[in-house]
């Protein structure tokens, strides 16, 4: 066959295909797991709390406006760090990337910075800031930072002097190859390290508003008050509250994805 | 005065350092090219034709003599100076109207002029309708038209080929040489075709200039006055033809003798 007529990929499937329910098989056998110990009593119901009593406890929390309160603090605490997070991240990995002479100045601190463990930032981090937003957004910033200088940076290294031979050939500017050449080229790289800092940044706002305690409202605090109070339900209610909103983040990020990359060649 | 798209190379040296030592890749190159005028240039691999064309394009510099186009020296890239390399080297993550509006970039004029150039290059290389494509939903062929489209979008004077088809099976090689030949004929482009391809040389050069290898140098000249579009299976056209492949016989035939001998006295090598 000529390879002169245009490659034939299986037409991509646009009609929705049938949703794939097995995904919920482990939920609903651990839910059902869950409601026969304890409506046999097999185990002790103040630790192991009733899967009805949760359910109670969601419905209340869900008329509760200070639930939406959380939810909208974290989110806002959330996304303020990712953005600064991960655009530093993206400044300072093409930096690192493109310039020799920065990698041997920022590169050794960087990668012994990114051995220290987060949280162990943390006792430093409230005794000069403080407890409050600022800690905490510096915080999450920090977590998302990493990830995206290290996806950015393997992106950038992977630009081929075959494509810089071209922008040579056009007569780039310094500016169209930062933009046409090395973010383009870098994106899937930079995009699996967006991900990641989103997926660490939300660990961080719950992590953040659990261990720097204050008066705020968040869904961390939701678990923590629930801790207080030894409220079981409460804490269980938490926790699916912040996974499913994970979740949805990692949706989001799945969508944004498909469409910035759509250059590349489905997955087959 | 020299015409638009003259080149001239005069007591061309180029050596590389390898190890410490100067290694010889181009050694006392003259040849002239006249404007419109096709060029192939044939070798062994390590004959420096590759090295002499990105040194035309100017990707590498450092020689000695000189590299005039239209009397002025060569110096780096500029988009006088088109090329089509073997892998086609589009952007993946543009489409092929972007990927041919690239060699517009840094060109005067309206986008809506580009715009249209850009469509008419498209058209010219067979492209229609494969605008909004990106390249991994192309063929090689395809890629390597729309890179042949990018080179010419911004009207150089010269078109520089760097085995552009060495990559493509049989069939679809063929069918690019005449659509090479017919865009060269359209455009009035001075073009310089590097290959290993003695019949591609053949069918699509005004002259062949055969090099050789270790140190690269010219070793002979042949002017092909046949007409176009030539006949590969025309007697004239296979006498060109042997009469270049017996320049290379010679040397695989040395090749062959210095071979046995390393062979015969593993010693030595």
């Amino acid at each position: 066959m000529s390879n002169d007529t245009p490659n034939h990929h299986p037409a991509t499937k646009k009609d929705k295909p049938a949703r794939d329910w097995r995904g919920l098989v482990l939920p609903i056998a651990f839910i059902t797991l869950w409601y026969v110990v304890t409506s046999l009593k097999l185990v002790n119901t103040k630790l192991i709390v009733p899967p009805v009593g949760v359910l109670t406890t969601s419905f209340q929390e869900l008329g509760n406006v200070d639930f939406y309160t959380g939810i909208g603090l974290s989110l806002w605490r959330d996304l303020s760090g990712f953005l600064i997070g991960s655009l530093a991240g993206i400044a300072v990995g093409v930096l690192i990337g493109v310039s020799r002479l920065a990698d041997k100045i920022i590169g050794p601190t960087f990668h012994t910075a990114r051995q220290i463990s987060l949280f162990a930032w943390l006792p430093l981090l409230s005794a000069m800031v403080g407890t409050g937003d600022l800690s905490k957004i510096i915080f999450i910033a920090f977590s998302a930072f990493y990830p995206v200088v290290l996806g950015t940076l393997e992106g950038v290294r992977g630009v081929t002097s075959a494509h810089a031979e071209v922008a040579r050939v056009y007569g780039f500017t310094k500016t169209q190859i930062l933009t046409r050449l090395i973010l383009p080229a870098a994106s899937p790289q930079i995009l699996s390290g967006v991900r990641l800092g989103l997926i660490y940044a939300w660990l961080a706002t719950i992590g953040a508003e659990f261990l720097l305690v204050n008066d705020g409202q968040g869904l961390g605090n939701i678990v923590f008050k629930g801790r207080m109070a030894f409220n079981i339900e409460l804490i269980i209610f938490g926790l699916v509250a912040i996974g499913l909103i994970g979740n949805a983040f990692n949706r989001i990020a799945d969508k944004a994805e498909q469409g910035l990359l759509r250059w590349r060649a489905p997955a087959r | 005065m020299s015409q638009a798209g003259t080149i001239d190379i005069k007591h061309l040296h180029k050596q590389y350092e390898v190890k410490g030592k100067p290694l010889k890749v181009l050694d006392n190159i003259n040849l002239s090219i006249k404007p419109g005028e096709f060029v192939s240039i044939v070798g062994s691999s390590g004959c420096g034709k590759s090295t002499l064309l990105r040194l035309l394009i100017g990707l590498e510099s450092g020689y000695e003599g000189q590299l005039l186009l239209d009397g002025q020296p060569i110096k780096g890239t500029s988009l006088d100076r088109g090329i089509v390399f073997q892998d086609h080297r589009l952007f993946p993550w543009l489409t092929v109207e972007q990927n041919v509006g690239l060699g517009l970039l840094n060109a005067p004029g309206t986008q809506a002029a580009k715009d249209k150039t850009v469509q008419e290059h498209i058209a010219l290389v067979g492209l229609k309708g494969f605008e909004k494509a990106y390249p991994y939903q192309l063929s090689g062929g395809m890629s390597q038209r729309a890179a042949i489209a990018r080179a010419l979008v911004n009207r150089p004077e010269v078109l520089l080929l760097d085995e552009p088809f060495g990559a493509l099976d049989a069939l679809t090689r063929t069918r690019l040489q005449q659509e090479l030949q017919r865009i060269w004929q359209a455009e009035g482009i001075t073009a310089v075709l590097v290959t290993h391809d003695v019949e591609e040389a053949v069918y699509l050069g005004d002259r062949i200039v055969i090099m050789e290898p270790r140190p690269g140098r010219i070793k002979r000249i042949v002017e092909v006055s046949l007409a176009r579009p030539r006949d590969r299976a025309s007697i004239d056209f296979t006498a060109v033809k042997d009469d270049v492949l017996a320049e290379f016989r010679h040397e695989i035939n040395h090749a062959t003798v210095a071979e046995r001998l390393e062979r015969a006295n593993p010693l030595a090598a």
